[in-house]
C-alpha cells in the first residue's frame, strides 16, 4: 500500500468515535466477520488504529479507503428513538408525574410535549411545554415553561438524551419558530429569485420619476441615496425574520461631560432597561433611516440582532 | 451662500416657491402631493430638504416660504429643525417662516412638549400651526392653508403681504411675548 493511502487509512479511522467503530466496520464490510474477530477494541485508539490499517494493507485500495469515508458519513449516528427513549427515561426518572408525547416532523426534526405534574397532581395539560429539537443540529427550540423550576431538568434531559455534554440558552426570543429557524441556521439572507441584477435598479428608478411631479424637488437627494444604500448593505434585500422584541439591560456608570455632576460620582453602575417593541422588528429598524427618524448607520446594538442570533443583550462597563 | 435670504433673486413670474424642512421625507412627499393638487392660480414649486443648509451649486428659484416640520414625537426632528434655522437670515422672520407641529394628537407618544414648539415659534415671531399630516383628511386642509399662505408671501395676493398676514396671525393666535 501506498504511503499516502496508509495515511489516508488512518486518519479516515481515527475520526470514527469508538462507540461506533464496529457499527461502521460492518457497514463497510471489507474486513470480514473473522478478522474483526481478532481485533481488539478493547485497547487504546491509536494502536487500534494501527492494527487496523495492518489489517487493511495489503489488499485496500484507495477506493476502499474511500468507500469507509462514505460511510462514516452516511451512517446516522443520531437514533431518534433512542433519544426519545433516553429523553423520557431522565424526566420520568425525576418527576414522577409527567408527560411526554413525541412527533416526528420534517427535516430529522421532532416535535416533544411536555405536560409537567407535582408529586402529588397529575400532569396539567393545559400549560404544557413544546420543544422542536433538530437532530442534525445543536439547537432545540422551546415555548417558555411556565414551572420556571422544570427549566434545568428540561436543559439536562436535553443534553444527556442527545449525546451533549451542555446546554446553553441562547438569548434569542420570538413567536415565530420559522424566524428564529431563519436566525440560528442563517438562512434569513437567501434571496430566493435569481435576476439580472442591472435590470431591478432600472426599474426603481423610472417607478421614482412616474410618481414626482417635476414640481416637487428633493433638496437632499444624494444623501437620500445614501441612506437607501448604506440601509440596503446592513439589512440586505431579502425580508427580515420575524421578531418581536429587543431587550437591553444596561448597567453601566453614569458618564457626563461636567465636572461634578451627583449621578457621575456614583460608585455602583445606574441600571436601566430599554425595551422596542414591533409587530415586526427588524423591518421596523430597516426602515428608520429611510423614515428619516434615525442617522444612517444605525447603532450596531440593533444591527448586529440576526447575525449574532440575539435580541436580549446585557451591557456592562468593561 | 449657506444662508438663505429672502430677496437675494429676482421672483419667477406668476411662480411661488416653498420650501419644506423636515426629517420625515415621506410625510413631506405627501403634503406636496397634496399642495399640487389644490386649486391655485399661480404655479407653485415645492422643495423638499431634509435640513439646512441646502447645498449651494443648484441653481433654484427664489424661496418665498419657508415651513419647519417638527414631529412631536421624535426629539431628533426639534434637534434638526432648531440646527437648520441658523442658517435663515433674519429678514427672512418677517413672515415668511413658519412651524409645522404634528403629532400632537397622540398625546402618549409625544416626548416633546406642545410649548416647546410654542416657545421656539414665539422666539423667531413666526407662527406655528399643529396638525396630523398622517390623515389625508387634515393633511388636505394643511395644504390648502399652506398654498394660501404661499400665495401671499409670493406677493400674488394684492393687497395683502407677508408682513401683514403675519400680524393678522400674531394678534388671534400666537400673541406676541410683548402683548401679554
Amino acid at each position: 500500500m501506498d504511503e499516502t493511502v496508509a495515511e489516508f487509512f488512518k486518519r479516515t479511522i481515527l475520526k470514527i468515535p469508538m462507540t461506533e467503530m464496529m457499527t461502521i466496520l460492518k457497514a463497510w464490510d471489507f474486513l470480514s466477520e473473522k478478522q474483526l474477530q481478532n481485533v481488539n477494541f478493547q485497547q487504546r485508539k491509536e494502536s487500534l488504529v494501527q492494527d487496523l490499517v495492518l489489517l487493511c494493507e495489503k489488499r485496500a485500495s484507495v477506493h476502499d479507503a474511500a468507500l469507509l469515508d462514505i460511510v462514516c458519513e452516511d451512517i446516522d449516528l443520531f437514533d431518534m428513538e433512542q433519544f426519545k427513549s433516553s429523553f423520557k427515561k431522565i424526566l420520568q426518572r425525576a418527576l414522577k408525574n409527567v408527560m411526554v408525547s413525541f412527533r416526528d416532523a420534517e427535516e430529522n426534526a421532532v416535535w416533544i410535549r411536555i405536560a409537567w405534574g407535582t408529586q402529588y397532581r397529575k400532569p396539567n395539560q393545559y400549560k404544557p411545554v413544546y420543544v422542536v429539537y433538530y437532530s442534525q443540529t445543536p439547537y432545540a427550540f422551546t415555548s417558555s415553561c411556565p414551572l420556571r423550576s422544570n427549566i434545568p431538568l428540561l436543559g439536562q434531559a436535553l443534553t444527556v438524551a442527545s449525546n451533549h455534554h451542555k446546554i446553553v440558552k441562547m438569548d434569542l426570543r420570538s413567536r415565530y419558530l420559522d424566524s428564529l429557524k431563519a436566525i440560528v441556521f442563517k438562512q434569513y439572507n437567501q434571496t430566493f429569485e435569481t435576476y439580472n441584477s442591472t435590470t431591478p435598479l432600472q426599474e426603481k428608478s423610472l417607478e421614482l420619476d412616474i410618481h414626482m411631479d417635476s414640481r416637487i424637488i428633493h433638496e437632499n437627494r444624494i444623501e437620500k441615496e445614501r441612506v437607501q444604500r448604506v440601509t440596503q448593505e446592513t439589512f440586505g434585500d431579502y425580508s427580515q425574520p420575524r421578531l418581536e422584541f429587543a431587550q437591553y439591560k444596561l448597567e453601566t456608570k453614569f458618564k457626563s461631560d461636567f465636572n461634578g455632576d451627583i449621578l457621575a460620582e456614583r460608585k455602583e453602575p445606574l441600571r436601566c432597561l430599554i425595551k422596542f417593541s414591533s409587530p415586526h422588528l427588524l423591518e421596523a429598524l430597516k426602515s428608520l433611516a429611510p423614515a428619516g427618524i434615525a442617522d444612517a448607520p444605525l447603532s450596531p446594538l440593533l444591527t448586529c440582532i440576526p447575525n449574532k442570533g440575539m435580541n436580549y443583550f446585557k451591557i456592562k462597563d468593561k | 451662500m449657506s444662508v438663505l435670504r429672502p430677496l437675494d433673486k429676482q421672483p419667477g413670474l406668476n411662480t411661488a416657491t416653498i420650501l419644506l424642512v423636515g426629517t420625515e421625507d415621506a410625510l413631506l412627499q405627501q403634503l406636496a402631493d397634496a399642495m399640487l393638487k389644490e386649486d391655485c392660480a399661480s404655479e407653485l414649486k415645492i422643495h423638499l430638504a431634509r435640513s439646512l443648509p441646502l447645498p449651494s451649486d443648484v441653481n433654484r428659484p427664489r424661496i418665498d416660504l419657508i415651513m419647519f416640520v417638527v414631529n412631536l414625537h421624535s426629539k431628533y426632528s426639534l434637534q434638526n429643525v432648531e440646527e437648520s434655522l441658523r442658517h435663515v437670515d433674519a429678514t427672512f422672520f418677517l413672515g415668511k417662516v413658519g412651524f409645522l407641529a404634528m403629532g400632537a394628537g397622540q398625546e402618549s407618544h409625544c416626548s416633546i412638549h406642545r410649548n416647546t414648539v410654542t416657545k421656539l415659534a414665539n422666539t423667531y415671531r413666526s407662527p406655528v400651526f399643529f396638525c396630523d399630516l398622517e390623515r389625508e383628511g387634515f393633511r388636505a386642509t394643511v395644504a390648502q392653508r399652506l398654498v394660501r399662505m404661499l400665495q401671499i408671501c409670493a406677493g400674488h395676493v394684492p393687497g395683502v403681504s407677508a408682513l401683514n398676514l403675519l400680524s393678522l396671525l400674531r394678534n388671534s393666535e400666537n400673541p406676541a411675548p410683548e402683548d401679554l
